[in-house]
């Protein structure tokens, strides 16, 4: 399976989807801070990991599926939901990197300028998020047919 | 003012991952992007420069918590689009009690 990395795909995306997404992230990002000024770093940290962009994200993904398939004549609501449930495994595993990046984050932080810091940690998150998805790949990692939505029809004829 | 500076900042950095999440197949690999540590670089950066390094790297300890708890809320999110049929949204939000649990039972049992 080749990732591919298609730049006309943006164009499908509306002008109202982009702002939500800003308003989810920046609403987070702020919340968190007043969380953090609040009631401390150990509590606010935690939303540092909060799911703010996956209901958003997954909502639109499911939206463009279905729309893809309607125009396509073909009238299978399940394939924007298939597409959705891809999304979350995933994030799934995105979120094992996110643990690495915050390990690395930790650690690099107080000893290290906050630039290379966080780039040394955002490459860590994509090194050990790929690396799984890799090995999730070649069915390496987890049991075959323990998967969820592995289980189901491909979102395309690539798989997913 | 502060807010609104982390708002912007947020909102930018969280939708360039997205529009890269955007360009990308398979599906099963966009989604590594939802997970992907939007919020943290921009609320870390801006607490770094705001509050100094040690506050930030406290927040990044928690932060391993919470990655734990979207984890498990990913996973839910997905049983309940692929076994229960709900569709994204519902899923979506529904699965958020599961994240909400995981991290504040962490915060009470070993963070407090």
């Amino acid at each position: 399976m080749r990732v591919e990395f298609d730049i006309s795909a943006l164009k499908d995306t509306k002008w109202y989807e982009l702002a939500v997404r800003f308003l989810f992230g920046g609403a987070i990002t702020a919340i968190t801070g007043m969380l953090a000024n609040r009631y401390g770093p150990v509590f606010g940290g935690l939303f540092l990991a909060f799911p703010a962009l996956f209901p958003a994200s997954a909502t639109l993904l499911e939206k463009h599926e279905q729309e893809k398939k309607r125009r396509a004549g073909i009238a299978n609501t399940a394939r924007g939901r298939e597409a959705a449930a891809l999304d979350a495994r995933g994030a799934a595993i995105g979120s094992i990197g996110l643990v690495g990046f915050a390990l690395i984050a930790w650690k690099l932080v107080p000893m290290s300028s906050g630039v290379i810091a966080l780039s040394a940690a955002l490459v860590v998150w994509a090194a050990i998020s790929i690396l799984i998805w890799r090995l999730r790949r070649h069915r390496l990692f987890l049991r075959k047919g323990h998967s969820g939505a592995a289980s189901h029809a491909p979102v395309s004829p690539k798989g997913g | 003012m502060q807010i609104l500076f982390r708002f912007i900042i947020g909102g930018l950095v969280v939708s360039l991952f997205a529009a890269f999440a955007d360009a990308l197949k398979p599906k099963s690999f966009a989604g590594l992007f939802a997970a992907a540590p939007s919020v943290a670089i921009g609320t870390l950066g801006l607490t770094i420069l705001s509050e100094g390094k040690l506050f930030a790297a406290t927040e990044a300890r928690s932060m391993i918590f919470g990655a734990l708890a979207l984890f498990f809320y990913a996973m839910a999110a997905m049983r309940l689009m692929t076994r229960y049929k709900l569709n994204a949204a519902p899923a979506a939000f529904s699965a958020l009690v599961v994240w909400i649990i995981c991290a504040m039972g962490i915060w009470y049992v070993w963070l407090r």
